[in-house]
């Protein structure tokens, strides 16, 4: 059984449909993003959860018990806020025994578990310490260690890492997963961050206008999304216009009008006359010049477009002979060297046949 | 460190100038230009006249009020500097009294303020902002009229054939008790003190929790904290500093309050500011008035120093 059951909720605010009849299933353990652009239903559905918003239908289950009649201070479920929300006139130490003494927890206790998650977030010397007088990224980890202090079920971050800077995100995010790790409560994580997403999570829920449209591992989401919001809005994608044209066991056949053929990893459900997107990630992209690429099932003939340094790779944009861009990335692996191809250079472009995907629509 | 922050906390005090960054040439001829004026007034009105005040209370009184000649030549008339009235004060414990006496109501009527005010300005600070301006409006309307008007008003409201005496003691009669005034009595006095300062209570409480960030309840609530706690662990100790110039608004003016209990009280509730205006307008002893304004304005700077003091105990986090 999954520790947390989102079943069939929905919510609306008026005429806009926030959340549409969405279910979810988070396993205990898991580190589970939600992750979608602004307005997608992401924070109704994590307020729903934290015991802020009830849904209009639908039923959410904390390890098998309905959750409605609970009111959030009851939920053993906690919060850390964008904004960290810490008491600006408690200490440090006292904000993170906060919980612990709304659950009457003994003093004795008490002290031990403060110790205990003052050192987890490594924050022992800044016990006494007001929160105004601490750095972003000390707010983060004492809202953090508030939010674990007396152990709840399910840790819900909103957003949390979005007012550090981007160095200092780096940093945190490897922090967080560790910690993660160490404590093995359920995370629940909300971004619209998507690099932020592929790199905490175990699993992530992609959504869009108050629906899900994959659940899937950051390396699946990233190699095989299932439709074209996902292809697009994470990370990078080249899309061409494509026609299937046979469906075998081992392979899909493309025809791709004014270029020829591709051929694609199969898919369930896909048929000979589908037309859809064949979507290919620019990493996966080769380019050389002529002969170099022939062992690739998929090569092209193109005309390099423009190119962008970038430091550690350099992107380029090749035009096709039916006209479309495709993109492809190269490291910089030679040092010094920024332009292999020049603009206007004639080049091939190559991948592997079990490279990409064919998305329908 | 806990230390409070300066800043707002002290009056007179002009200077703009942040610390590391240099001035531009003209900037303290500026400055000297823009708080030269209200400081000079407040130095010649309220500094001047209190250290007149405090060298007439160590002088003798004029034989027709005012004071007596510091020097005379006829050795009879008293003249030159004395601390006569300051044994007098400490002599006859009826001057404690009355000191305590107003301590405890202007108390009463800083407490009671506070328990009326609290509900109130929170009501509007959570009120859609929309209607927030207008119901700050309503509580400040009363001041439209004049002070002296509501005043009497109580009068007529308290007064024996008042529609509130009479149905008040046509119950205490049908009770068998004996029936009661409610006009000239400590309770006219402190409904009225009541009455008139609530306004400035509320105002600078729903200043405070106006501003208070929603997500921190947000925050209690989903870390545990019910209504109950949420009201006294957060909402209560950050709108301590309105709390506290809220009390001190109330408070300071109700101790020197004179008007209220001469129209409302009875012969037997003298406040210390009727006992003040008593010796400049009746008695005619100015050194004494002034020995008993000099004990008031210490009660009030060791009341005030002490909320200060209260208010800076958990550091400065507003």
């Amino acid at each position: 059984m999954a520790q947390l059951e989102i079943r069939n909720v929905t919510r609306r605010f008026g005429d806009f449909v926030a959340l549409d009849n969405v279910s979810l299933s988070i396993e205990a353990g898991e580190f589970f993003t939600l992750l979608g652009p602004s307005g997608c239903g992401k924070t109704t559905l994590l307020r729903m959860i934290a015991g802020f918003d009830l849904p209009d239908a639908g039923q959410i289950l904390l390890d098998g018990k309905d959750l409605a009649g609970t009111p959030a201070e009851k939920r053993p479920i906690h919060t850390v806020f964008q904004s960290y929300a810490l008491f600006p006139h408690l200490t440090v130490a006292e904000n993170i025994a906060f919980p612990l003494r709304m659950s009457r927890c003994p003093p004795t206790e008490i002290r031990g578990r403060l110790r205990e998650a003052l050192e987890q977030v490594r924050l022992a010397d800044k016990a006494d310490a007001y929160p105004r007088e601490l750095s972003g990224g000390e707010k983060q980890r004492v809202a953090l260690a508030r939010g674990l202090v007396n152990r709840p079920r399910l840790l819900l971050l909103d957003e949390s890492l979005a007012a550090l800077d981007a160095k200092l995100r780096e940093e945190v995010q490897v922090e967080l997963i560790n910690l993660q790790r160490e404590v093995g409560i359920t995370f629940v994580f909300v971004t619209h961050a998507q690099a932020e997403a592929l790199a905490l999570s175990h699993r992530i829920a992609v959504m869009s206008r108050g629906k899900v449209e994959q659940v899937d591992e950051p390396s699946k989401l990233y190699g095989f999304p299932r439709n074209r919001f996902v292809a697009d809005f994470i990370g990078h994608i080249n899309m061409i216009d494509a026609q299937v044209t046979e469906h075998a066991h081992s392979h899909l056949r493309l025809a791709v009008s004014g270029l020829g053929e591709i051929i694609a990893p199969p898919l369930k459900g896909a048929a000979a006359g589908d037309r859809g997107g064949y979507a290919i990630r620019p990493e996966q992209v080769r380019i050389g010049v002529h002969g170099e690429l022939d062992e690739l099932k998929n090569h092209f003939s193109g005309v390099v477009h423009s190119l962008l340094y970038q430091g550690d790779v350099s992107v380029y944009r090749v035009m096709l002979a039916n006209g479309a861009m495709i993109e492809a990335l190269l490291p910089n692996s030679a040092p010094g060297r920024a332009e292999l191809f020049e603009v206007g250079d004639a080049v091939k472009v190559g991948w592997r046949h079990d490279a990409g995907v064919f998305l329908h629509g | 460190m806990r230390s409070r922050s300066a800043g707002g906390m002290m009056p007179g005090c002009f200077c703009m100038a942040e610390p590391g960054r240099k001035p531009a040439p003209g900037a303290r001829l500026t400055r000297y230009l823009v708080g030269g004026p209200p400081f000079l007034f407040l130095l010649l009105l309220f500094v001047a006249p209190g250290a007149i005040m405090a060298l007439a209370s160590f002088r003798y009184p004029g034989e027709f009020g005012g004071l007596a000649p510091l020097a005379a030549a006829d050795p009879n008339v008293l003249h030159g500097v004395t601390l006569e009235t300051y044994r007098f004060f400490f002599g006859d414990p009826i001057y404690g009294e009355i000191f305590v006496k107003s301590i405890f109501m202007a108390l009463a009527a800083t407490l009671i303020c506070l328990a009326m005010a609290y509900p109130l300005a929170l009501l509007i600070a959570r009120s859609p902002k929309k209607s927030r301006d207008l119901m700050v409006l309503l509580v400040i309307l009363p001041f439209a009229s004049n002070f002296l008007i509501r005043v009497y008003a109580w009068m007529i409201l308290l007064g024996p054939q008042s529609a509130l005496s009479q149905l008040l003691n046509g119950a205490l009669h049908l009770l068998g008790i004996a029936p009661v005034q409610l006009l000239f009595s400590p309770f006219a006095v402190l409904i009225a003190l009541v009455y008139v300062h609530l306004p400035f209570m509320v105002l600078p409480l729903y200043t405070n929790l106006e501003k208070h960030d929603p997500s921190l309840l947000d925050a209690a609530q989903d870390l545990g904290a019910n209504a109950w706690q949420r009201f006294w662990r957060v909402t209560f100790p950050l709108s301590l500093p309105g709390v506290f110039s809220g009390s001190a608004l109330v408070f300071i003016p109700v101790l020197g309050m004179f008007a209220i209990p001469e129209i409302l009280g009875g012969t037997g509730d003298m406040l210390v500011g009727n006992l003040i205006k008593e010796q400049f307008l009746g008695t005619r002893d100015w050194p004494f008035g002034s020995t008993l304004s000099i004990m008031l304005t210490i009660v009030v700077l060791l009341i005030a120093g002490l909320i200060a003091k209260l208010g800076a105990r958990r550091g400065g986090y507003v």
